[in-house]
């Protein structure tokens, strides 16, 4: 059998990639391709006929005020977001390296909420921050806690940021726990020869010998962030007064609530963009400050 | 000098104490919202409206909320869904990725490296970008939403790059070439030599795939909604959803969907706790 010949090629292409391809192209390809072409007209979901309009989606994205309101505050909700979660998940890591007994229970036990979806966790939350809290408000007579944070502008956002930091920190700790791992023993034990304490063998060895890991972490909080949709629906529904709607929520509500299926795939578009080049941005400047032991 | 090391000794035993103070306030906190749904659920409405924080209620322990819970969020139902979407899409993925991910990297082929960098460069993509022209074409052009099938083909064809990107890596480091060589020796032809050599030399990466994939899927709430809109094929993600748009005030109700909604992840959580936070791990470190 020629093993060169293209036929043969094609065959062996086929046999194990064939569906792949299909499948890939069907779901990820042609949906991404035809999505650019939807932001050129003005489809409204339902007719057959989805009319030419040029760049209007693009301008009417531009002159659409709550888009980018949406747009900036899921710029500061994941600021903070993705420095708390990684600031909590580094400590719980070094907390759970650091030789306590059990320590693969916590492990564990941190983990809990990254297995829930979404929904249920923002539902869970809302409970907790509706009632609970304010049961707790008013039997100890804390006023900070007596109405819901949920009801006000500014509570909402730190609910939401409060809820993500809960539900990331664990996951990004598993991260942060293998980075602590792959830190060699014998260097720590050297620094602790000449004379390191524990803070600064942590600042100055092992922190710079996990900025893979640092990268890997903010990437995965970034993206996560920029495109929080579950637990903005179920906790706060971009209440009150749409003012904790963030960007994936507003896009799923110009197309699917108000029917502008071509300005909402224009604006899920510069989402995302804006979403990869913060990405790339953080990879590529991570990637310079790694170093090696 | 003795001295010393008792001090020394002494000094690690303190920190070792704040450690583990530190550990279980923070592990409080972060299992405190748990507790509150597991206290809540034995009580009545009306007592978890005059006292979310206490133990047990002033009507007593109650077992009512699961049953009608059970029944409004027709959680057998919405299970079954569940289970049938996540083992199918999870096989279908594991399958065809470990596949591609064998030909993409044995062969130097044009196709196959035109395939793996679409893949690779796909992953950047999410979701929103391509829910818009999804329901579009497969709602508009095709009319095929509102089936499971549907839903677990677009499953599989999301998770796919990331699968075949993690085979992909294992099949390279993990599968000696040599082996396949002996094989093809002994009269294997490639398809025979994948199934017979390959595939089972991938287990743990498999694991890994199917712990990933399987959570993603079971939790997964925005393409299932856009997906399926038919009450009788709602997962559970969903079901909990409209539940809790119908019945919010109902609040021991909630207490008791919520808790239903998370508990066949808990329980297998308890079994394969180790494999889970491997997997994950690994799978993210890739």
């Amino acid at each position: 059998m020629d093993t060169n010949s293209m036929s043969y090629k094609c065959k062996q292409f086929l046999m194990f990639a064939g569906v792949t391809t299909a499948v890939f192209a069907a779901v990820v390809i042609v949906p991404f391709i035809y999505g650019l072409y939807l932001t050129f007209t003005s489809w409204d979901g339902i007719s057959t006929q989805k009319p030419f309009v040029g760049f209007a989606n693009y301008a009417a994205t531009f002159a659409d005020g709550a888009y980018w309101q949406a747009l900036g505050r899921t710029m500061i909700y994941s600021v903070i977001a993705v420095i708390l979660v990684n600031v909590v998940a580094f400590i719980l890591a070094f907390l759970v390296t650091s030789g306590v007994k059990g320590q693969n229970f916590f492990r564990a036990g941190f983990f809990v909420p990254n297995l829930i979806g979404g929904i249920v966790l923002g539902y869970i939350w809302k409970f907790v921050f509706n009632r609970a809290f304010v049961a707790l408000g008013e039997s100890l007579s804390i006023g900070a806690l007596s109405t819901s944070w949920l009801a006000t502008t500014n509570g909402a956002m730190l609910c939401l940021i409060i809820v993500s930091v809960w539900q990331y920190a664990g996951y990004m700790m598993l991260i942060y726990v293998a980075g602590f791992m792959s830190v060699s023993a014998d260097v720590l034990e050297a620094a602790r020869i000449d004379g390191c304490t524990n803070m600064q063998s942590i600042i100055h060895i092992s922190v710079p010998l996990m900025v893979s890991s640092f990268v890997q972490c903010l990437f995965l909080t970034i993206t996560r962030c920029f495109m929080v949709y579950d637990v903005n629906l179920s906790l706060t529904k971009g209440e009150p007064f749409n003012s904790s709607v963030m960007a994936a929520m507003h896009v799923y509500n110009q197309a699917f609530t108000y029917k502008n299926y071509g300005t909402g795939q224009a604006e899920a578009l510069i989402l995302f963009v804006v979403c990869a080049v913060v990405g790339v941005l953080q990879v590529y400047i991570g990637k310079k400050a790694e170093v090696s032991a | 000098m003795d001295d010393l090391n008792e001090k020394a000794a002494r000094r690690r035993k303190i920190s070792h104490a704040v450690e583990i103070a530190i550990l279980v306030v923070l592990f409080i906190c972060f299992i405190f919202p748990f507790i509150l749904v597991i206290i809540n659920v034995f009580k009545t409405k009306a007592d978890i409206t005059t006292n979310p924080l206490s133990l047990i209620g002033e009507h007593g322990f109650t077992l009512d909320n699961f049953p009608e819970a059970m029944r409004k969020m027709n959680f057998w139902r919405s299970f079954a869904n569940s289970a049938i979407i996540t083992i199918f899409s999870t096989i279908f993925t594991i399958l065809l990725a470990s596949m591609t991910a064998f030909v993409i990297v044995r062969n130097k082929w044009k196709a196959c490296g035109a395939l793996f960098g679409l893949m690779i460069a796909s992953m950047v993509i999410p979701f929103q970008v391509l829910m818009v022209p999804l329901v579009s074409l497969y709602g508009g052009v095709l009319d095929i939403l509102n089936h499971r099938a549907t839903l677990i083909f677009m499953h599989v064809g999301f998770s796919l790059s990331m699968a075949t990107f993690m085979f992909h890596g294992a099949i390279f480091t993990n599968v000696p070439i040599a082996l396949e060589e002996a094989a093809t020796i002994d009269g294997c032809t490639r398809w025979q030599t994948y199934w017979k050599i390959v595939f089972p030399l991938l287990k743990p990466t498999i694991a890994t795939v199917a712990i990933i994939d399987a959570m993603a899927f079971w939790n997964d709430y925005l393409l299932p909604s856009l997906v399926l809109a038919k009450k009788e094929l709602y997962t559970i993600p969903i079901a909990t959803q409209v539940f809790y748009g119908t019945y919010s005030t109902d609040i021991g109700l909630v207490m008791a969907a919520l808790l239903l909604a998370m508990l066949p992840i808990l329980i297998l959580y308890m079994f394969l706790q180790r494999y889970i936070v491997e997997g994950v791990t690994s799978g993210a470190v890739k």
